[in-house]
């Protein structure tokens, strides 16, 4: 990467809502790069949501809107002069439900991102797949098979298949929402340790409502509820020391 | 005249399959009422079966007069007892040809803008508009393409087409306002609302989640469309064209009133007139003496039965396809 | 590293206008103003359709119309009354015949069919619905017109109500369908026969998906032409006798597209209003009757 930046993305004042309620109340967050940030909190607190205002996925909701600064690497993402087109190919994203086009083989999945955005042709697109698929640890799995339908792997692989479409576009930040609560233990074992790997090259930020996976993963974590930031913070200091009252209900489980 | 998409879902009976099994259905009410619903399932048994056999058996006479000849002759002469069906088959294919390469590309990105690009407000007005529509009467099409469509095409459009493009064969020849062309332009504004339903049902099917990861990945709202919504669609929307196709090739009222009903030789002239299968049965029964004359238009009858039905079936097996490829999301 | 890959390195939020997003730009503007134009088009040409039948029919309804015959020889005057006169008939036998089959192989496919057989007969019933209605006036033409010398209105009704059976067939095997399978159990756990649930419980909460159903297989075959022309056959007179030939608005609007005669055109006209209208007032009135009934919207 060319310049090391201190702060991989920045929030300030962020509001979002959906049609006339409210969903985020000033949010600020500052997340440092090549780290995993996990979102905790009860559901419906809004940890998904500001995860899309994240890649300006939350406006494609009917009548949602978002406000505030999101600054990734420096760079206002919701300036007027910015299509959210231009930035989410830079941002990548995987989904709680395992979602590979199923008419596309396995190869095509992965190459559909930098294809569409015009990245890369030829054999310099069948490196980048091979790359994305490695490094979403499931090209030793797939490399005889890339050409058969994305809907022939089981539902850890294609979460990783998903990863990997969504590495293929060599994005700054990789957004996860709940990437694992679809899938069994195994796959979800596979998909942590995968994390642990990314974090050496993207800056990881990953929703999770299953506490213990936050804490194995997560360098930072913050928890939300009710659409605010309650705590923001190393994640060992806030599951052993936490600093608010509902933080502290929280992490011991009174309320999820 | 909905056509029912849904793929077959668990189709037991509801009540065999209460907890109470067994026990209903012994007592004499109940097996006469039982009874009843058989007999009727019989009945329409029965009728499906007799139509095959009265078409069957009432176009025996051509059938075995002419053979497979019936289908090659161009001449369809009473008076000389020779009765071959070509012009008509030619006319029917024709028209409908004609109609799909037009409604399709109009049909399927009028479905497109209902699902993709359309406002909220207009959203349910413009849907209940297009099935309204599907429900309109043949005559009724067939009654403006007469009065109206005809003789403009004789006035002001056929003469235009031949000024300007009149170095190609489907231009020429002289402008009668009726005919194929005629047939062809009153076909497409007919098939097109079903062809809009059956696109605009299947596309409501594709998931979110589809839409979302081609979002996600910094498509644009028409990438999103061509590789998300399209590809899973497309069966569907393959079904409803057949099904479209289907019924282009049974419609009688409005094509017998705007095709001229003329015997012409086969040839690539839209102008000329001509008549379609389903025109000639229409249009020729009040005048048929019985024999020949009849059992070749119940045999014109036939062959349409037959094709519509393999349409038919072709239509669906297209959509329970549909059922079993599209399986997106996980099944862990 | 290609010049593209090197334009986003250094310009990560930015991307120039290079060729490729210009491409993508004038895809995604041409794909909304074509199906813009598509829908305009599809809309707008079966408006003026609609609308310029509706006006030009409008303009020519009066008291003779319904209370008159056609006069020979195109004497002025004159209207389509055996028409009106004929569907009226026409869809009533069409209804007394066709809804109790229709209704009873729904009841049979949604309540006693199991298996096979019952998934041949679902199949059989599909096959009808996509059967051109011409074919069955052939149908019913060999059937009874042949052997009994003579068109007639009965004739025409069976045909009519031939083509409503899959229909009504439909309607009511799917709306029976929806009836939770709890309401059939406390019915019989009360004590009530198999009959007694079906016919006093189920099809009482679904009588009005059921009427709806038959409602509109009413309205489509009044509307229907090619299976009237070699059975019902049509008429200029008055004809209240089934055994004889019958008219109905839909024959009478075909043969009087074609007449020689301005006036009997303008009633044609006025015939297709009629007939739209009466389609147009069944699909509002059942609609609104059965609000959520018919297909959600996203």
């Amino acid at each position: 990467m060319e310049q090391e930046q201190k702060v991989a993305v920045h929030v300030e004042h962020l509001n979002a809502w959906y049609g006339k309620t409210q969903a985020l109340y000033d949010i600020n967050l500052t997340i440092a790069p090549l780290s995993v940030t996990a979102f905790i909190g009860p559901s419906g607190c809004g940890k998904s949501t500001i995860l899309r205002c994240l890649n300006r996925m939350h406006e494609e909701v009917p009548r949602a809107s978002a406000a505030g600064l999101v600054q990734i690497e420096g760079v206002n993402i919701y300036a007027h002069s910015i299509k959210p087109m231009y930035i989410r190919l830079h941002i990548g994203m995987v989904f709680q439900q395992p979602n590979p086009l199923p008419t596309r083989s396995i190869w095509e999945n992965v190459a559909i991102g930098a294809q569409i955005n015009g990245l890369a042709k030829g054999k310099a697109l069948h490196e980048r797949v091979e790359r994305s698929l490695r490094q979403a640890a499931l090209w030793d799995e797939v490399k005889d098979r890339l050409h058969s339908s994305a809907t022939t792997l089981s539902g850890g692989q294609q979460q990783r298949l998903c990863i990997a479409r969504a590495l293929a576009t060599e994005p700054k930040i990789l957004l996860m929402d709940e990437p694992a609560s679809a899938l069994d233990p195994e796959s979800t074992f596979k998909v942590e340790e995968l994390i642990q790997e990314l974090k050496k090259q993207y800056t990881v930020i990953i929703v999770t409502h299953n506490m213990q996976q936050a804490a194995r993963i997560g360098d930072t974590t913050a928890f939300f509820l009710k659409g605010h930031v309650i705590e923001f913070g190393e994640t060992q200091h806030l599951f052993t020391h936490p600093q608010k009252q509902e933080t502290e209900y929280y992490v011991t489980g009174r309320f999820s | 005249m909905q056509q029912e998409l849904v793929p077959s879902k668990d189709k037991t009976s509801v009540m065999r399959s209460t907890w109470l099994k067994g026990f209903p259905g012994t007592r004499p009410g109940d097996l006469i009422f039982r009874g009843m619903t058989l007999v009727s399932v019989f009945i329409v048994i029965a009728i499906v079966v007799g139509i095959a056999w009265i078409l069957v058996a009432d176009s025996m006479p051509t059938i075995r007069q002419a053979g497979f000849s019936f289908l090659t002759r161009q001449d369809f002469d009473p008076v000389h007892d020779i009765y071959g069906v070509l012009p008509a088959i030619y006319g029917t294919l024709v028209t409908s040809a004609f109609a799909l390469i037009f409604a399709i590309p109009i049909g399927v990105g009028t479905a497109i803008f209902l699902v993709e690009y359309c406002p909220r407000p207009l959203r349910m007005p413009l849907a209940f508009f297009a099935d309204l529509l599907a429900a309109v009467p043949s005559v009724v099409f067939g009654l403006w393409g007469f009065l109206i469509l005809a003789r403009w095409l004789q006035h002001t459009g056929q003469p235009w087409l031949q000024q300007h493009l009149g170095f190609l064969p489907l231009f020429q020849g002289p402008p009668l306002g009726v005919g194929i062309l005629a047939a062809g332009m009153v076909l497409t504004i007919m098939v097109l609302p079903l062809i809009v339903a059956v696109s605009r049902e299947v596309m409501l099917t594709v998931p979110r989640s589809q839409r979302e990861a081609l979002l996600a990945l910094g498509a644009t709202r028409w990438e999103v469309i061509r590789h998300a919504v399209l590809p899973l669609s497309r069966v569907g929307i393959f079904g409803g064209i057949i099904l479209a196709l289907g019924r282009a090739l049974g419609e009688t009222m409005a094509v017998t009133m705007v095709i001229g009903n003329q015997a012409t030789k086969p040839s690539l002239r839209l102008f000329d007139t001509g008549y379609t299968l389903s025109s000639v049965i229409a249009n020729q029964f009040g005048e048929a003496t019985p024999g020949l004359f009849l059992s070749a238009l119940v045999e014109a009858g036939l062959i349409v039965f037959l094709i519509t039905m393999i349409t038919n079936i072709l239509a669906r097996v297209l959509i329970s396809c549909l059922g079993r490829r599209y399986a997106p999301g996980v099944k862990v | 590293m290609s010049a593209v890959s090197q334009v986003y390195q250094s310009h990560p939020f930015h991307p120039p206008l290079s060729i490729l997003t210009v491409r993508r730009r004038i895809s995604n503007i041409l794909a909304i103003v074509l199906t813009t134009i598509f829908i305009l088009f599809t809309v707008g040409i079966l408006l003026y359709l609609i609308s310029y039948v509706l006006v030009q029919g409008l303009h020519f309804i009066n008291l003779d119309f319904f209370t008159q015959v056609p006069t020979p020889d195109g004497a002025p005057g004159g209207g389509m009354g055996q028409s009106v006169q004929g569907t009226l008939i026409l869809v009533g036998l069409a209804t007394l015949m066709g809804v109790p089959l229709g209704l009873f192989t729904g009841i049979y496919l949604s309540e006693f069919g199991q298996g096979h057989f019952a998934a041949s007969i679902r199949f059989l019933v599909d096959i009808l619905t996509g059967i051109p209605t011409i074919i069955f006036g052939l149908f019913v033409w060999g059937l009874i017109v042949v052997p009994n010398h003579s068109f007639s209105g009965f004739a025409g009704g069976m045909a009519l109500g031939i083509i409503m059976v899959p229909i009504v067939t439909r309607t009511t095997e799917d709306i029976l369908r929806l009836v939770p399978r709890e309401t059939r159990e406390a019915s019989l756990a009360l004590g009530a026969t198999e009959s007694q649930t079906i016919l006093r419980v189920v099809i009482p909460s679904a009588l009005n998906g059921i009427i709806t159903g038959i409602i509109l297989a009413m309205a489509r075959v009044a509307g229907e032409t090619a299976p009237l022309i070699m059975t019902a056959f049509g008429t200029t007179y008055w004809n209240a006798d089934i055994t004889q030939p019958t008219d109905a608005l839909p024959l009478g609007i075909y043969n009087f597209s074609h007449s020689p005669y301005q006036e009997q055109v303008n009633q044609a006209y006025a015939g297709a209003f009629i007939l739209i209208m009466l389609i147009f007032l069944t699909s509002f009135a059942v609609r609104w009757a059965t609000k959520g009934f018919e297909q959600t919207n996203r």
